[in-house]
């Protein structure tokens, strides 16, 4: 594939998935896709485990399905009509639970991202029900070189980085975040300051387009604060969806916004992906060699 | 040149405690309409006693269902205060929800007239605290509504309150709101100013004030809970941020000695797959 990044329109589908009902879930999925494809969208972007919901303790594994499950079929159909990223819980050929995000395009899976940080700690006890992915990849695309992250991956910036370095022109982070934090007079809840200054440096430092889609909805009295956003490589935030509210966000990302803010700062350019590398496994080497009480 | 400090730790929690009221209510408004209808309910009831909690608790639930789909329940005892009974009643009234009261006299005093012994004032209030909650889960069937519990943080982790009693509910939409907070939120839903300013009491025997019988005030116990609970400071860093050391203390361990008023009843593990324990599905299965 031509690594050639073209125009692209983007749907956020900030939807509210029913816990453990992928035939619910699935529904929801194919009338988005169907509005975004009316809208001229390329993409419509869905949320983490989109198909399932987010705090499935023992669900988990009534839940996952193989790549080559039927109830995948319907996505992959649709995706003749727009390219869908989706989340979901995938039963790997070993029976590993992992949480996943598809990339659906032209009636196939062009590739499956596995999120490689769990979260467990707080309120979350993923790594309880589910396996870690193991790589970090960005894939080509009809519409160029993206990424794929979910949730607890972009609070390790080393993730976005990886993906950046390996080329991707848009991040798409997939979240179930729970809001939280509405102490110190703040504006906003303490978990979307957070996501907003994180999604804003990516965008910025790694001069790329981050789309971040966030779920809205409850889950055993646990909210889901939405706000999906696309921010450009120049850090504007081009589209914000509603707080709390279900939508359909649609942006614009044009290659110029690329081009532009590529030659205004050249940090892309300029990343030194090599010293990076034999630095880090510099630090892997020592800290291997250092025992515990050093 | 001006010497900055960063801040001490009493302003660092009172900071804190300062509630984003207009986000707290969108978030507690949302969770009572997802908590209902995803169970196939649309109204709430509430037992009203006039206090800022409850009162609290209908606001939100008059926002989010309706005043129309909000029955207040008083359910005053004998020796229940006359000015609780006219506070609830003019709450009733500003915010239009439903109201019924059943006097709870007959049921409390038929029960404690069966017992030998006189009981003693402890035992008496959870007698009320718990007939009470046989009414509001009876008038819930009635009403065809769930039960809104109206318990808040700190009186939850001081474990200040009657299990199955007035703990008793279906869903709680401020139990993660220290009582600073409770008056925060009431302000700025404009509650009735009486209620706003008028001392905590449970009212379960004539002048009782929560404050004389806890020892001390809801403004400093929330902010030795907010750095213990929230902030995961230790005791010893609390103390040395200036609060009085018997009552870090003391807070500490009404926690710890009442972590099980605030967990579900254990069951004595004998299979492979145990409720709660290993069997382990969210409330919302399915939902």
């Amino acid at each position: 594939m031509t690594h050639v990044v073209r125009d692209s329109r983007v749907a956020l589908a900030q939807i509210r998935p029913r816990l453990g009902d992928i035939g619910h879930n699935l529904s929801i999925h194919l009338e988005y896709a169907d509005r975004a494809a009316a809208a001229g969208c390329d993409v419509v972007a869905f949320p983490e485990q989109s198909l399932t919901g987010y705090f499935l303790s023992d669900l988990v594994v009534d839940v996952a399905v193989s790549r080559s499950d039927a109830l995948l079929k319907p996505i992959l159909e649709a995706s003749h009509q727009v390219a869908i990223v989706f989340g979901f819980i995938e039963r790997t050929p070993d029976h590993r639970c992992v949480p996943a995000a598809g990339y659906a395009a032209n009636g196939r899976l062009l590739h499956v991202h596995h999120k490689v940080y769990l979260a467990t700690y707080g309120l979350f006890d993923e790594a309880r029900d589910l396996a870690p992915g193991r790589h970090l990849r960005a894939f080509d695309t009809p519409q160029g070189r993206q990424a794929m992250l979910i949730c607890e991956d972009l609070w390790h910036p080393s993730s976005a980085s990886l993906v950046a370095a390996d080329g991707a022109d848009i991040i798409y982070g997939l979240s179930s975040s729970p809001g939280r934090g509405v102490g110190n007079g703040s504006h906003e809840l303490g978990s979307t300051e957070t996501w907003h200054a994180l999604n804003r440096m990516y965008a910025q430092m790694l001069v790329c387009y981050v789309v971040h889609v966030n779920r809205v909805g409850f889950e055993d009295g646990v909210n889901f604060w939405g706000g999906s956003e696309v921010i450009a490589p120049d850090g504007t935030c081009l589209v914000r969806g509603p707080e709390f509210d279900e939508a359909l966000v649609i942006a614009d990302m044009p290659d110029s916004g690329l081009r532009r803010q590529r030659a205004r700062l050249p940090l892309r350019r300029d990343e030194n992906v090599d010293l990076v590398s034999r630095e880090f496994a510099r630090v892997l080497v020592e800290r291997s060699d250092a025992t515990d009480d050093e | 040149m001006p010497l900055m400090t960063n801040n001490s730790l009493k302003d660092l929690a009172s900071d804190a405690l300062q509630l984003n009221t207009n986000l707290a209510s969108r978030v507690l408004v949302e969770f009572l309409k997802d908590g209902l209808s995803k169970f196939g309910f649309s109204r709430a009831v509430i037992a009203t006693s006039g206090g800022i909690d409850s009162a609290l608790t209908c606001a939100l639930a008059a926002r989010a269902l309706g005043p129309e789909n909000v029955l207040a329940l008083l359910l005053p005892y004998r020796t229940s205060s006359a000015a609780s009974r006219a506070d609830a009643e003019t709450l009733v009234q500003a915010l239009g929800v439903k109201c019924t009261a059943i006097d709870i006299t007959g049921a409390v005093d038929g029960y404690l007239r069966e017992l030998d012994d006189p009981s003693t004032p402890l035992r008496r209030g959870n007698v009320m605290a718990r007939v009470r909650m046989i009414a509001t889960y009876d008038q819930s069937e009635a009403f065809n509504a769930l039960v809104i519990g109206t318990s808040n943080k700190t009186e939850l982790l001081l474990g200040y309150g009657t299990l199955h009693g007035d703990m008793a509910s279906a869903a709680n939409p401020i139990g993660d709101l220290y009582k600073t907070q409770i008056r925060q939120l009431a302000t700025a839903l404009e509650l009735p100013t009486v209620i706003l300013t008028k001392p905590p009491s449970a009212d379960l025997w004539h002048g009782q004030s929560d404050e004389a019988e806890l020892g001390f005030t809801y403004e400093v116990a929330d902010e030795i809970l907010y750095l213990l609970v929230d902030r995961w400071f230790s005791q010893q860093e609390i103390v040395a941020g200036g609060y009085d050391e018997q009552l870090v203390l003391e807070i500490s361990q009404r926690i710890k000695r009442t972590q099980f008023k605030r967990r579900p009843p254990v069951i004595a593990k004998i299979s492979d797959r145990t409720i709660d324990r290993d069997f382990r599905y969210p409330r919302d299965w399915g939902r």
